[in-house]
């Protein structure tokens, strides 16, 4: 089950849902995701990908704006933003409305 | 190695009263309660947020006894999510109404988690002892939904429905759920009176742990499935807490300061009380915090262990309920002298239960 990747959906907005936020912590030295009875360290990517999931934009526009804002090849981008989001979504740490 | 406090810890468990009207004979509350004359007030509860975020706490879990039991829940919650902590409610559902839960969510209530007994109505109010609870708990589950609030089930696990795991993954999924904590009985408190009346067999155990990592791959995606694994049949101890004073503390109704909840069932430790020191205070340098951090106070088979670091000898309590050493190998290691005693007392049947009982005015 754990095995394979899901594919998300180019058009579907990611969003982080009532009961996950990110917030910063300086005893914890950096960005945490704060979630039911969990907290995961994110790093910083992983902080730039999620800080982007608003619900507002599309999967394929946030990979867009990251390829670009960190002038990264797009490919890679979405590889490594789709395994993100994924591993999340697994969790229910994240919505994927269409 | 001296333990030295660190730095961050995650979590805070307020325990806003020891009062609840249900009667769980697994309920991991002291047998000696502490009474509602004693209970913290709104502005204390405020003020202990308040230094528990500025120690690096990030989440508070407001419990009890039913934390539904103190009049000013909204008020305490909305102090806690003032101090900027992720605010999550324990509750049985009992005296926990729809309109309550809405005012909690507009107070900045991140998360609630409520109880079940079981998966079949008369067992569930039967062990909880108390008629009724089953229909609460889903009448709450149903408001927590409409109100958008995030919500877990956690199903405790013990002899009378362990066989009724999968039962009770489906219910927590009809309850909108996108938790469940399939939680065996951890012995303390109440459940180690009732042991006997509690244990499920070895078998069930194992049946159970196969039947969970089936669920797991039939609902991926769908809800979390946790499990708080039963440790009187594994071959070594759980890592508890991960580890002495490592990432939380445990503020009882009355303000003393744990490292666990069961940590005052061992003789000997100083517990350091919200009145009269500050929580950075009580982390770093109350004696009952320090007692066991680092491994300077283990023992063999520990002190050698190569899992010392990983499992940190187990349970201190529950090397002293069961070795009367809280500084012993946690029994239920098959390295422990004192293992053998584990599964004789796992086997012990008993079938009447011992509820625990305090008055909601007392």
């Amino acid at each position: 089950m754990s095995g394979e990747t899901p594919a998300i959906a180019l058009d579907s907005r990611p969003a982080l849902p009532h009961g996950v936020r990110l917030t910063q912590s300086e005893a914890h030295g950096g960005w945490v995701l704060l979630a039911p009875e969990r907290v995961f360290k994110a790093d910083p990517i992983a902080v730039e990908i999620i800080r982007r999931c608003t619900g507002a934009a599309t999967l394929a526009e946030i990979v867009d704006d990251l390829a670009r804002a960190y002038a990264a090849p797009r490919e890679r981008v979405l590889a490594d933003t789709t395994a993100l989001l994924a591993g999340l979504a697994d969790k229910k740490l994240l919505e994927l409305s269409l | 190695m001296n333990g030295v406090a660190p730095s961050n810890p995650l979590g805070l468990l307020a325990e806003l009263t020891h009062r609840c009207p249900l009667g769980c004979p697994y309920c991991s509350n002291p047998l000696a309660l502490d009474a509602r004359a004693d209970e913290l007030d709104t502005a204390t509860w405020a003020r202990v947020f308040r230094e528990a975020a500025a120690l690096g706490v990030l989440q508070t879990h407001l419990s009890g006894g039913e934390p539904a039991a103190r009049p000013d829940l909204t008020a305490i919650t909305a102090a806690a999510h003032d101090a900027g902590l992720y605010t999550n409610l324990i509750t049985s559902a009992v005296g926990m109404t729809g309109n309550r839960l809405a005012a909690l969510v507009e107070a900045g209530l991140d998360h609630i988690q409520v109880s079940i007994q079981d998966s079949v109505e008369a067992s569930a109010d039967r062990i909880a002892g108390y008629e009724g609870a089953f229909a609460r708990k889903r009448e709450l589950a149903a408001a927590a939904v409409r109100l958008a609030l995030p919500l877990t089930v956690n199903a405790v696990i013990h002899r009378a429905n362990i066989d009724r795991v999968g039962e009770m993954v489906d219910l927590a999924l009809a309850l909108g759920a996108k938790r469940v904590e399939i939680a065996h009985v951890q012995y303390y408190g109440w459940a180690l009176t009732n042991r006997a009346a509690l244990m499920p067999t070895r078998s069930q155990v194992e049946r159970a742990a196969t039947q969970v990592e089936a669920l797991r791959a039939a609902h991926h995606g769908r809800i979390v499935i946790d499990a708080v694994a039963p440790d009187y049949y594994s071959p070594y101890p759980k890592p508890c807490m991960g580890g002495w004073g490592q990432r939380s503390l445990n503020v009882t109704p009355a303000g003393r300061v744990l490292p666990c909840h069961a940590a005052e069932t061992i003789p000997g430790l100083q517990f350091w009380s919200v009145r009269t020191h500050t929580l950075a205070e009580i982390w770093h340098e109350s004696p009952a915090f320090n007692a066991f951090r680092g491994t300077a106070w283990m023992k063999e088979p520990c002190v050698s262990c190569p899992r010392r670091a990983r499992d940190f000898g187990g349970c201190r309590c529950q090397a002293f309920a069961l070795a009367g050493d809280a500084a012993a190998a946690d029994p239920v290691c098959h390295l422990s002298p004192d293992h053998t005693r584990v599964a004789a007392l796992a086997a012990a049947r008993e079938e009447t239960y011992h509820y625990r009982h305090v008055a909601l005015g007392a």
